[in-house]
């Protein structure tokens, strides 16, 4: 048992960031660190990992593994966990990853820690930090097991400055077209020239007190001057003005940018489970007394509508 | 068609967490449907006004307590319930080792599920339910249309929204953007207290995760907080913004 490998998560060549900050995060644990790709025409990748850690890369290619699905990606890494037998597998806490690494725990019988803030490894051995009640509390769990499993929440491990061989590994096709069994049938990139919520660096987020979409423009004229993410409480997604992929809470979607701005948002606890282990948090609320100002390292008491257009020009400055 | 549908008892939301002997505190918390099984709950009802299911049969593992979960589903419409008597303390891993096993005895032709619980929720359970029982699945859906023995359900993906169809019987989980659950009526909450629910021992199974501890998270240093005008305020914080958080502009 020797290894720690990091599943990629990628589309069409697209590699998403929370790879890079698992390889990095993993080089703290001495042992060897492999990125697992599997795709197809991904082999030109291979450098791209070994940048931020990668000793290895395992590169699978084939036309079963064009897109993901559980069924041929489970089958595919069974084979390669029996072949080379890693230490640990991570995977990124996203819509691919948990799928994966669930279904992968289960055919191996075995347990999965998921949504992980914080990771230890050793021999046969992970000690997983996770945010529980919706970041009420924190529980460390410990997963045994060949290899240990778990999936890591994007944006809390730091992309190092750390550097592997990358050392191309290419093993053998193990599933075929009868390992699957979901036929994706499309999809439809969300259409935006704005970063992903659960990537972004920046995340300016409108809530009921942008009254409308007016509101709303101000909150994605300061986000795009800052490259941010546009995101919103529960009260601006069910008024409309946002489509629900961008609300940001407890039965929404979790950040952890850089800078998290709520514009008009009270600060309910359902929110504050979205946001509240953001590096740095502004917040823009007439109402002093707003649970936001709680959890903000700057609070201004005012009104957005006067104090957006004012910071937009500022900031220009 | 016969659909089976996955609640679990949750803390409400609004629950404040604490320890109490190292342990997260129950006493004293008002317990709730977790919010996603409760949109999953409103989805099969829909399946059954749309006259594509039958029967909708409401699974809870649990301990007795998890019987509410199940008679608020019952008073939304749900037609029977089946109580998985289990120690809360069981994993992911020994939840789905349970569930698979009521639900196999059940012969559903779909199992719906929220994607995750809103309390220690993991976002495992349904995946692992569809790897034991060799269904396929599909996760954090947002609309499901059902014919021809196969479900197509669109998703909300990381990035975008994705399209995916798959053979029944099959595992699928919701998001709660998918529908509005309905609020139990009266009449419904009367009727819900004569649907049969059966009670029945879970399947045997060790638990592969170890709670090693519980903390409650670091406290937050106190922020800076101006009250003053807009302007200032406006100033004041794109200072903030471009010397201590050192934003870059596009
Ligand atoms: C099961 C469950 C799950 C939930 N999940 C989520 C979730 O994932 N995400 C989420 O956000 N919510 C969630 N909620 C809802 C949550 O409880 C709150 O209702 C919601 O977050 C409120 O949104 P808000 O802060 O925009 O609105 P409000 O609470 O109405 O706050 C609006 C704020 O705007 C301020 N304001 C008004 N005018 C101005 C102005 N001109 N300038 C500046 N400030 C102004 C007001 O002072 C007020 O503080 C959930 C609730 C439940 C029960
Ligand atoms: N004890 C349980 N009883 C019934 N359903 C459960 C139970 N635990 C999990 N589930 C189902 O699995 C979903 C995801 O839970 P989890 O994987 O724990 O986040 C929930 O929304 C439920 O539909």
């Amino acid at each position: 048992m020797a290894g720690t490998w990091i599943f990629v998560e990628q589309r069409d060549g697209n590699i998403r960031k929370v790879t890079y900050e698992m390889l990095s995060e993993a080089k703290k644990f001495g042992d060897e660190v492999a990125a697992v790709v599997f795709g197809k025409g991904v082999e030109a990748l291979a450098p791209e990992f070994a940048k931020y850690g990668a000793d290895k890369v395992y590169v699978v290619e084939d036309d079963v593994f064009a897109n993901y699905n559980t069924g041929a990606y489970v089958a595919q890494m069974v084979a390669m966990i029996n072949e080379f037998k890693p230490n640990a597998v991570l995977f990124a806490h996203t819509f691919n990853g948990r799928d994966f690494g669930s279904r992968l725990a289960q055919k191996l019988q075995l347990g999965l820690a998921t949504d992980a803030i914080a990771v230890e490894l050793s021999a046969g051995k992970g000690l997983f930090t996770r945010a529980i009640y919706a970041g009420k509390a924190l529980a460390k769990v410990e997963v045994a097991g060949e290899p240990v499993l778990g999936t890591i929440r994007p944006g809390v491990c730091e992309v190092g400055d750390v550097s592997g061989a990358g050392a191309v590994v290419k093993p053998a096709v193990a599933a075929t077209a009868a390992d699957v069994y979901q036929t994706v049938k499309s999809f439809v990139p969300t259409v935006s020239a704005r970063p992903e919520l659960t990537e972004a660096d920046v995340v300016v987020s409108g809530g009921r007190g942008c009254k409308g979409p007016d509101g709303i423009k101000l909150v994605e004229q300061l986000a795009d001057l800052l490259g941010a993410a546009v995101g919103g409480s529960r009260a601006s997604i069910d008024s409309g003005w946002l489509g629900h992929e961008l609300q940001v809470g407890q039965t929404g979607k979790v950040v952890n940018p850089n800078l998290y701005v709520a514009a008009g948002i009270s600060g309910a606890i359902q929110h504050l489970a979205g946001m509240s282990s953001s590096k740095f948090i502004a917040a823009i609320n007439t109402d002093t007394e707003a649970p936001i100002f709680n959890v903000s390292d700057f609070g201004v008491v005012a009104d957005l509508f006067k104090v957006i257009p004012t910071l937009v020009s500022e900031l220009k400055k | 068609m016969k659909v089976l549908v996955c609640v679990k008892q949750t803390f409400d939301t609004e629950a404040k967490i604490e320890l109490k002997d190292g342990k997260i505190a129950d006493a004293g918390i008002n317990l709730i449907i977790n919010p996603y099984d409760e949109v999953a709950v409103e989805g099969a009802i829909q399946l059954k006004e749309k006259g594509v299911a039958k029967e909708i049969v409401v699974v809870a593992a649990g301990s007795d307590k998890a019987m509410d979960a199940i008679r608020t589903a019952l008073a939304m419409g749900a037609d029977r319930g089946v109580l998985v008597q289990q120690d809360t303390a069981a994993d992911e891993f020994a939840r789905a080792v349970a569930l698979a096993d009521a639900i196999k005895a059940e012969n559903p032709d779909i199992v719906l599920a929220g994607h995750v619980a809103a309390d220690d929720g993991s976002s495992q359970v349904p995946t692992r339910v569809a790897e034991i029982l060799g269904f396929p699945h599909i996760n954090v859906i947002t609309s499901i249309e059902v014919a021809g023995g196969k479900a197509t359900c669109s998703s909300e993906a990381d990035g975008g929204t994705q399209v995916t169809e798959v053979s029944l019987p099959a595992v699928i989980s919701s998001q709660v953007s998918w529908n509005e659950p309905r609020y139990p009526s009266m009449k419904g909450i009367m009727a819900a207290k004569k649907k049969p629910v059966a009670t029945v021992a879970a399947a045997a199974a060790d638990n592969k995760v170890k709670i090693v501890e519980f903390s409650m998270p670091p406290a937050k240093a106190a922020g800076i907080k101006i009250e003053d005008e807009p302007e200032v305020c406006a100033t004041k914080l794109a200072e903030w913004m471009k010397n201590t958080v050192k934003v870059e502009l596009k």
